[in-house]
């Protein structure tokens, strides 16, 4: 095949193995960068001749920012509102290489109830051989949003008037697929 | 049937913020039944030494009031910009611990009535503020009663704009509730 089109991996389904693949957020609070992650994280990714899909949600219960009673408020109507949203959700229907072997992606992320288009960035690794016999990629995707665009407005004014925290967040996903089939083989 | 608890941050026998509830429980429709919480005087001072199990009766009562209601309406006075000291300690012991507490995701609105001409504006923004940092759906209402002295008779309210200003915010209340019990029944 002499296609113009660079797919990301090899044609087939590619299932996440989610103990060695990260949902992270960062965004500036305070004098720093307040992190986070999710726990419980799900995807898909789908390989064919033409173009590549990606499917992937995150538990918005599963927050974790090292604090227990922070996590609530973040699953709470003044952030992320778990109880009517439970998932963020990503979907891409065209991933691919530009060449120098950086994927650049635009999907849709929900997050709040809110799906927005979105442009992801990020890179993908050639597909190896893991010493269980299975084929696997990584595939690392990061994008910065607005929060206030999915309708997560919470702030609190320093005493100079600024906010304290910043609207841009920054989406972080290392993700590891293994081909699917091939799992345990 | 929507169960919604009234809770007056006005300890006074005929306080204004009480008839305002009152008035709200008789303003609600037949599928809203609006009961007024009458312990907040006994609730002690919030002390994490205190705050073991058994917690102390009337905080227990308080907490069961919260749980059992679908939603519940503050109404607050306004005490020097803010909101009594014995609500916010009240709300203090119900919010412990953050990540379960009983007004975590419950539906909550605020009104407030007070003698002066804003109504209590700032206390039920104070109040908003607090609600939603414990992880209360906090409704985007405000209902301020200026100079809440000419507005009832008797403990009775005599102004139907407020009257149906209250009427929009049980709506709401009960919108919340039933769109909240819907998520329960589909999970």
């Amino acid at each position: 095949m002499n296609s113009a089109i660079l797919t990301i991996a090899p044609a087939g389904t590619w299932n996440l193995d989610p103990i060695h693949s990260r949902v992270d957020f960062e965004v500036s609070y305070l004098a720093g960068t307040f992190k986070g992650h999710f726990n419980e994280i799900a995807a898909e990714l789908t390989v064919d001749d033409e173009r590549a899909t990606l499917e992937g949600t995150t538990n918005v219960a599963s927050i974790d920012v090292n604090e227990e009673n922070l996590s609530a408020h973040l699953q709470s109507p003044d952030f992320f509102d778990a109880e009517r949203y439970p998932e963020l959700r990503f979907t891409a229907e065209d991933i691919r290489l530009d060449g120098d072997g950086q994927v650049s992606v635009g999907g849709e992320l929900t997050i709040k109830g809110v799906t927005k288009p979105v442009t992801v960035t990020g890179t993908v690794t050639s597909p190896m051989s893991d010493p269980y016999g299975t084929e696997r990629i990584g595939l690392n995707l990061s994008t910065t949003i607005d929060r206030t665009d999915f309708g997560i407005n919470w702030n609190n004014p320093l005493p100079s008037g600024e906010p304290s925290l910043a609207n841009d967040v920054t989406v972080l996903a290392e993700l590891q697929f293994v081909k699917q089939g091939e799992e345990n083989k | 049937m929507t169960r919604i608890l009234g809770i007056s941050g006005s300890l006074r026998r005929d306080s204004h913020n009480t008839s305002l509830l009152r008035a709200a429980a008789e303003a609600a429709g037949p599928d809203v039944e609006l009961e007024l919480y009458d312990g907040l005087k006994e609730i002690p001072p919030y002390d994490e030494d205190d705050d073991v199990h058994p917690r102390p009766p009337s905080v227990a009562r308080l907490n069961e009031a919260i749980t059992s209601a679908d939603a519940v309406l503050f109404s607050t006075p306004e005490y020097n910009s803010s909101i009594p000291g014995q609500l916010k300690n009240a709300i203090d012991w119900v919010s412990r611990p953050v990540a379960t507490n009983a007004l975590r995701n419950k539906p909550v609105a605020v009104v407030g009535a007070s003698t002066g001409g804003f109504g209590a504006v700032w206390a039920q923004a104070e109040l908003r503020k607090v609600l939603s940092a414990l992880g209360a759906r906090v409704l985007d209402v405000e209902l301020p009663v200026p100079h809440a002295h000419t507005r009832f008779e008797d403990g009775g309210l005599t102004d139907d704009e407020i009257r149906a200003a209250l009427e929009d915010v049980l709506e709401a209340l009960t919108d919340a509730a039933e769109q909240r019990e819907g998520l329960k029944a589909s999970v």
